[in-house]
């Protein structure tokens, strides 16, 4: 084992105030780690960090024990100031096996702290992780803080008292270990106690035993010379409210049962299961007493088609998928298109092509997003920048179909889905209303009837008396509704949807800088999930003297109206994003600037230290 | 059906739209369509809640002749439409109207989905055996061989028969009629409406174009009595003329048998009673091979059972009742949440 030799040597038990730590939990599948991050980050948000989280889950359900890849991961970066992402290299890397350790240890800070369970480091362990030699006595750590503890031997002794069988003691080493984190950042252990009995209140031996685990390693922090690690992190400076942790998909479900309150109409999801999005699901089959009827459709073709036939009867008719089934959905996208009939499709982005990785993120659907479809098909594209900001989208989707009349494609990814951070309460009073009106009146009544300032024809459901029409996918006629083959009138309807969904630009937002100058030498313009890491290397750079902005794009289809004069102040513009430059070539296309592509497609989102480096040599070219 | 709302006496003429019906002249689907709005208003549903949806065939223009709410949709995609606007509002009528292309090639996958869940519609399938749209290629129902332009050298697809396909799904009600003979079409039609479930009635229809005289040996009037059978649940499988020819079943290879009443002693008390409840019975009456049995027509399979979108409004009202009407505010404040001042 490595000599463990802190940094500075304050005394023992003191904490020393650090600005903040990111901390990466890895095990086997089996060990708890989303359980041991997830209640390590509820400790940090009560104490006032400002944080965000990334579990790494294993493509398998249940990966052979021991094997690289069934490990599981959860990061968390937590601070005393803003945070922006889940951090690029953790700090302190707690790692219950050898196979976690050989598949993290390349990620963690010179000089980090890592915590393993040497009680796993068996041999057999070691050669399903593919260590010839135990990396604890081989000196490959050396540079490392390391504390070898048998984690798994201090859990059994702490339990004991408790009666369990063996394998049920051991499965509580994550609680010791999180006693230990507990005590390293100073942490109250009362919200895990609380957590624990909900958890397993009917079964008070479990109560008991994950209880004791977590005071023995909080205890033992004490007395070990881990004590020299101890710190705190004091409070973030954040606005005043009520907050609460959330992940992209929860806060995305949550923005529907929102929406379809705002507009006073029933939701309708349909869905097939599919990571990342099948917790969207899950989450929201859970709100039926909010007028949320979930149906899970035999594919992705009968979903998004029993939510337009759920939308044609006057309900929101809402799809949520990841690529390869918004590819299947492609047809009925355009169906939705020609009807002009308000659905949402959410694409929970993936790594693709095909089933490419689905566990893992990545935004290649973007022309997927905004070409995809057979003939003249625009709809609206929406994208969210961080978890929270889904629930904000989510209602702006459902507000911008029913208004217009269009499919709204709203675009996450993997990275948003299962990403989380502290998200202050919206109060229900501030949430815009969403105005929803049906035909009823039958005089001069045709279906293709429009408002003048959207062009958004009217919506006239089945069940109105006098209203009867029939619509369908075939071309319609311009005056009457009617089937049309005519060529003028085919020309005339594509150019109508098409300046229809451009006619959103009046009523959206106008791109704002986030960071810097409105002008300048460098805008680096992202869109979706890269928000956090833009904006943070932006700042850094920007205190290194460049003078660099960030732009973020929430619509993509239409763009701000402003986008062309923003591009415009700015002598050259980056754009980073998880794909072989997508954006980059329709901001080309439509405003003939010459932006420079930074792409990055490795299932992994960007790291700050990555993007400020890009625009350091950006700056320098 | 659900809606028996006191409404204006409608005739046929109500129903009809203001569209000119573009099917080929001397096609079955004139029969079908006028049958339809004959029924429709002596079901008693007003207009605007009855809602007919299609995919894509000859078949789907249906929507467009009815004067009342109608989706033209995407190939194949109708069942998974209709099952949208039910859940979003089940006091509708839906009708679903397909063919052998759209409803058991393309749309397969769906309808089988659509009746296990027995979704409350009413689905018309037109059986023609052939592409009409696409100008004549075989469907999944031509009989194998079948020399079209797709298969000049005969086609090597063994068919699938609607009804058996219909059986196995185990949809709830199972009926099966011929554009041509009106009365039984009615008939078949009020059967279909009645039934609250998924209610399946496959209808041979000629494509007098591309597939013209499929179903005559048994579908001509002079051929009718003999090769077709008239089942009605409770009452004797008998067919033929005079009702001299029946069904009894072979108790030792458990298969059908079809017989002539007085000849090697046969007597009516042998012959099979039909029984709509039955799925085995309704299986077997449904692909009995031709000619040398009839082909049964009729309700060959009917029971009760809940409704897909019955249950679903059923669980929101238990959920409503559960846990009152749903509170945002509360559920944006569930589970951990902290203080900033």
């Amino acid at each position: 084992m490595a000599n463990p030799e802190p940094q500075s040597t304050p005394l023992p038990h003191a904490a020393k105030e650090v600005s903040g730590a990111v901390v990466r939990f890895v095990g086997d599948s089996g060990d708890g780690m989303q359980v041991t991050g997830s209640q390590f980050t509820v400790a940090a948000a009560l104490a006032g960090n400002d944080l965000a989280t990334f579990p790494d889950f294993p493509a398998e359900i249940r990966a052979p024990a021991g094997t690289t890849y069934g490990v599981s991961g959860f990061q968390i970066n937590f601070a005393s100031r803003d945070v922006f992402t889940p951090g690029d290299s953790p700090d302190v890397l707690v790692a219950m096996n050898p196979a976690a350790l050989t598949t993290n240890i390349r990620d963690l800070k010179r000089g980090g702290l890592v915590i393993v369970n040497s009680g796993a480091f068996t041999a057999t362990n070691l050669k399903k992780a593919g260590y010839e030699k135990n990396p604890l006595e081989d000196g490959s750590l050396d540079g490392f803080n390391v504390f070898a503890i048998d984690i798994s031997k201090s859990t059994l002794a702490a339990v004991e008292h408790t009666g369990l069988s063996k394998k049920d003691a051991e499965r509580c080493k994550n609680f010791w270990t999180l006693g230990l984190m507990f005590w390293i950042y100073d942490r109250d252990l009362a919200s895990t106690i609380k957590w624990v009995e909900a958890k397993f209140g009917k079964r008070q031996e479990l109560v008991d035993a994950n209880v004791a685990a977590l005071k023995a390693g909080h205890a033992y922090g004490e007395t070990a010379e881990i004590s020299h690690f101890h710190y705190k992190v004091p409070p973030a400076a954040v606005a005043p409210g009520t907050y609460r942790n959330i992940g992209g998909n929860t806060a995305l479900a949550w923005g529907f049962v929102a929406a379809a309150q705002l507009a006073e109409r029933p939701l309708v999801l349909g869905a097939y299961p599919i990571t990342p999005a099948s917790d969207v699901l899950h989450e929201l089959s859970r709100f039926k007493h909010f007028g949320v009827t979930t149906i899970q459709a035999e594919d992705e073709i009968a979903a998004i088609c029993l939510a337009l036939g759920a939308s044609y009867a006057g309900s929101i008719g809402l799809t949520t998928s990841s690529g390869p089934g918004i590819a299947l959905k492609g047809e009925a996208i355009g169906l939705a298109v020609s009807t002009e009939l308000p659905l949402v499709i959410v694409n929970i982005q993936r790594g693709g092509p095909s089933t490419g990785l689905p566990t893992k993120t990545e935004q290649a659907d973007l022309f997927q997003a905004v070409y995809g479809r057979n003939g003249e098909a625009p709809v609206c594209v929406l994208a969210a920048s961080t978890p929270g900001d889904c629930f904000y989208m989510a209602i702006e989707a459902v507000r911008l179909a029913v208004k217009y009349m269009t499919p709204v494609m709203l675009l996450t990814d993997g990275y948003l889905a299962n990403g989380a951070e502290p998200w202050r309460i919206p109060d229900i009073a501030d949430l815009p209303k969403i105005d929803v009106t049906f035909r009823t009146d039958p005089e001069g009544f045709h279906p293709y009837l429009r408002d003048e300032t959207t062009l958004a024809r009217n919506w006239a459901i089945p069940g109105t008396p006098e209203l009867m029409h029939r619509i369908g996918g075939i071309e319609k006629s311009f005056k009457s509704g009617h089937i049309s083959y005519d060529p003028e009138n085919h020309e005339l309807m594509c150019q109508t949807r098409a300046e229809k969904v451009a006619r959103i630009a009046d009523d959206i937002p106008e791109l704002q800088i986030e960071v810097g100058e409105d002008s300048g030498k460098l805008l680096v313009l992202g869109w979706g999930s890269t928000y956090g890491a833009i904006r943070e290397a932006v700042q850094r750079a920007r205190e290194r003297g460049l003078s660099v902005s960030h732009a973020h794009l929430k619509y993509i289809n239409p763009f701000p109206k402003n986008l062309g004069e923003v591009l415009a102040r700015f002598e050259r513009v980056l754009i980073p994003e998880m794909n072989l430059g997508q954006l980059v070539k329709i901001i080309r296309s439509q405003y003939l600037v010459p932006a420079e592509s930074y792409p990055k497609i490795q299932g992994q989102p960007f790291k700050i230290d990555e993007v400020e480096e890009r625009i350091r040599l950006v700056m320098e070219s | 059906m659900s809606n028996v709302v006191p409404a204006p006496k409608l005739t046929r003429k109500d129903f009809e739209s203001d569209q000119d019906v573009r099917w080929c002249p001397g096609c079955g689907d004139y029969s079908i369509l006028a049958n339809v709005q004959r029924v429709m208003p002596e079901l008693g549903v007003p207009r605007e809640k009855l809602v007919f949806v299609s995919g894509i065939g000859c078949s789907s223009r249906f929507p467009y002749y009815m004067n009342t709410y109608g989706f033209h949709t995407i190939h194949g995609r109708a069942p998974a439409v209709a099952m949208g606007i039910k859940a979003a509002n089940p006091d509708l009528t839906v009708w679903l109207v397909t063919g052998d292309g759209d409803g058991l090639s393309i749309g397969g996958n769906h309808l089988m989905h659509c009746l296990r869940r027995n979704v409350d519609l009413n689905i018309l399938l037109f059986n023609n055996r052939i592409y009409g749209l696409t100008k004549g290629q075989y469907s999944p129902t031509s009989e194998f061989g079948k020399i079209t332009k797709s298969s000049p050298t005969g086609s090597v697809d063994f068919p699938v028969d609607p009804s058996t396909f219909a059986i196995g799904c185990s949809a709830s009600f199972v009926a099966r009629s011929i554009d041509v003979d009106a009365t039984h079409l009615t008939e078949m039609l009020r059967r279909t409406a009645a039934h609250k479930g998924a209610s399946f009635l496959e209808i041979y229809q000629n494509c007098n174009v591309f597939n013209d005289g499929a179903f005559d040996a048994f579908r001509e009037k002079v051929h009718r009595d003999d090769r077709t059978i008239r089942v009605q649940h409770g009452k004797p499988l008998l067919f033929g003329k005079d009702n001299t020819r029946g069904l009894r079943i072979d108790s030792r290879t458990l298969s059908l048998e079809a017989v002539t009443l007085g000849e090697n002693g046969v007597t009516e008390q042998e012959i099979l009673l039909h029984d709509e409840t039955n799925p085995t019975l309704a299986y077997m009456l449904a692909r009995m091979p031709f000619p040398d049995f009839p082909v049964a027509l009729g309700v060959l399979y009917a029971v009760d059972k809940p409704t897909y979108d019955g249950t679903l409004t059923a669980q929101r009202d238990a959920s409503l009742k559960k846990n009152g009407q749903g509170d945002l505010h509360a559920l944006l404040h569930s589970g951990n949440t902290w203080q900033v001042s």
